[in-house]
């Protein structure tokens, strides 16, 4: 695919914008794509979320948090530059199947990337979500933005530079268990964990992205498993990385 | 025409590319990628007679120009593969390999003869060499007695192709080679992963979940490149070679070396088309320098 451009969004972030040659194959929001690293210091493929789609003009774009080697060369790509990609890959979250009226997109850091797309999606079937973005800092939550023009956006930061003070389970939007009818989130495990811990108390279905390290993308090496309850561990890549946490083993 | 076809005992391949064990799923990953059909053969990944759910996570680091992995052997047990594999795997139209493990010999056995009344499986490799689980795989293949003692058992239960996969964390793979040939292989496979190990200094902690893992990757090439010319040198049975192909000219080099077919194990990970280009490139090599056939090639190494 060919970059057409590439820019710091925040202190450790770059936005990716790539063109697809030719119509943009169908894609869920959750899916991900399998990214070459221009470089030959680094072997294995960088998993990367979708983070927003044109369809008109067939582009994807990817949010990426620069956290080592693979990362920082992807950052350091030029307009005009050929990366090689597969995608879509694994499982999205399952708006399209299932029924959602009230969704609660929760994001951390940089696992808000893929709840932008889900966003665009929810909103073109005239649903407007409401996102609910924690980090450390404000200038850690990215793309506030992009967020708005799809549904509301609630925050909480660790030093109260932006929104409530706290973690997102703190937050005052979750004083009313009703508001809901579904959590979708993405974001560092322990704030998955916490996010799924109040979602089984307050029996509000709910789906998680997982970030595991990947080799294949593909469902080959059996390097990225999680333990589920039905089938014991299987790839995130390929049965997730979306799970419903009615799957995952974490709380028994 | 170039003549790509090579033979491992009575196993004739259409060409010398196959996929590693582990590396290729059960090649339906990959159809969407590549035509399956155009390899040699594939070798699905290690199956063992009881289901097993391998290792915890995280499985997997990255290394220099390489990567650890410490699956365990993760499968759903022979029976499985008998009922819901084989029907789609056998219809393929390419050599169906599977590779066979087990944590004592009656596993392997067993296991290996449940697989030999399989009609459109022609050949088990025989895991000798896994080194991410806690008892059996590696342990059998360090020693040239007990490589001999489980090569034999499973030889009396197998009638078709044996190749047995060994384990390059020896003192002299030679020595290892000649037992199993001694014990009945038709072949042998080298090289499975180098152990090794990960650590993460902020955390001071591995990075597997058991500490230590199987090395896999370019990284790893020129060692495997060395024991299979050691030990084509060394046996009468036919040779596979791998560790670390990426490219056609790889492949070439074991070739070279003195194997009669070769294994893509993890530049599949990175490009799940490569074997497919690797049997173009062997086929543009020979065209190239005017060969007419890939036996020309196989241990044509110059060393004088």
């Amino acid at each position: 695919m060919l970059v057409v451009s590439n820019r710091m969004v925040g202190p450790c972030a770059t936005l990716l914008t790539l063109q697809y040659p030719g119509d943009l194959p169908d894609m869920i929001a959750g899916q991900f794509a399998e990214l070459l690293v221009p470089s030959a210091k680094v072997l294995l493929r960088r998993p990367i979320s979708i983070h927003a789609i044109d369809r008109v003009n067939n582009l994807v774009e990817f949010l990426i948090q620069i956290v080592g080697e693979g990362t920082q060369s992807l950052a350091e790509l030029k307009q005009g530059d050929k990366v090689n990609v597969l995608l879509p890959l694994g499982n999205g979250f399952s708006y399209r199947t299932t029924h959602v009226a009230r969704p609660l997109l929760v994001g951390g850091g940089v696992g808000v990337a893929p709840l932008l797309f889900l966003g665009q999606e929810l909103a073109e079937h005239g649903i407007r979500p409401t996102f609910l973005f924690g980090g450390r800092t404000e200038d850690l939550i990215l793309r506030k933005e992009e967020f708005i023009k799809y549904g509301d956006l609630f925050m909480t930061t660790e030093d109260g530079s932006a929104g409530e003070k706290g973690f997102v389970t703190n937050h005052s939007l979750l004083m009313d268990s009703e508001s809901f009818d579904r959590i979708y989130a993405c974001g560092p495990t322990p704030m998955l964990k916490a996010v799924a811990r109040w979602a089984k108390e307050h029996e509000t279905a709910c789906e998680v992205s997982l970030e595991h390290r990947m080799a294949c993308g593909i469902g080959a090496c059996l390097c990225c498993v999680e333990d589920t309850a039905d089938s014991g561990n299987v790839c995130v890549c390929k049965e997730g990385p979306v799970f419903n946490i009615d799957r995952l083993k974490w709380f028994n | 025409m170039v003549q790509l076809n090579t033979k491992i005992g009575s196993l004739e391949l259409k060409n010398p590319v196959m996929t590693a064990s582990g590396t290729f799923g059960y090649g339906t990953e990959y159809a969407d990628f590549m035509d399956i059909n155009r390899l040699g053969a594939i070798i699905v990944k290690g199956t063992t007679l009881n289901p097993r759910q391998g290792n915890p996570y995280p499985r997997m680091a990255e290394t220099p120009s390489g990567m650890l992995n410490a699956v365990g052997l993760q499968n759903k047990g022979v029976d499985y593969f008998v009922d819901h594999i084989y029907p789609e795997v056998r219809k393929f139209q390419t050599n169906v390999i599977v590779n066979v493990s087990g944590s004592c010999i009656e596993d392997y056995v067993q296991c290996a003869s449940i697989i030999n009344t399989l009609d459109d499986i022609p050949a088990i490799e025989l895991n000798i060499s896994c080194p991410n689980v806690k008892q059996g795989g590696m342990a059998f293949g360090v020693k040239p007695e007990s490589a001999a003692q489980v090569v034999s058992a499973v030889r009396k239960a197998y009638d078709k192709t044996l190749i047995v996969k060994l384990s390059p964390n020896v003192t002299d793979i030679t020595e290892i080679a000649r037992a199993v040939e001694g014990a009945g292989a038709d072949s042998v496979s080298l090289i499975n992963t180098m152990l090794g190990m990960a650590i993460d200094a902020e955390k001071r902690k591995p990075i597997l979940s058991t500490i230590t893992g199987g090395m896999s990757g370019p990284a790893v090439k020129p060692v495997a490149l060395r024991m299979v010319w050691q030990t084509a040198k060394a046996v009468k049975i036919p040779v596979i070679g791998l560790g670390g192909i990426c490219s056609a000219t790889d492949a070439i080099e074991f070739l070279l070396a003195g194997a009669a077919a070769i294994q893509i194990g993890t530049a599949n990970f990175i490009d799940p088309s490569i074997s497919e280009k690797v049997v173009d490139g062997i086929q543009e090599y020979l065209e190239r320098h005017g060969f007419n056939s890939v036996q020309e090639i196989i241990g044509a190494l110059e060393t004088d």
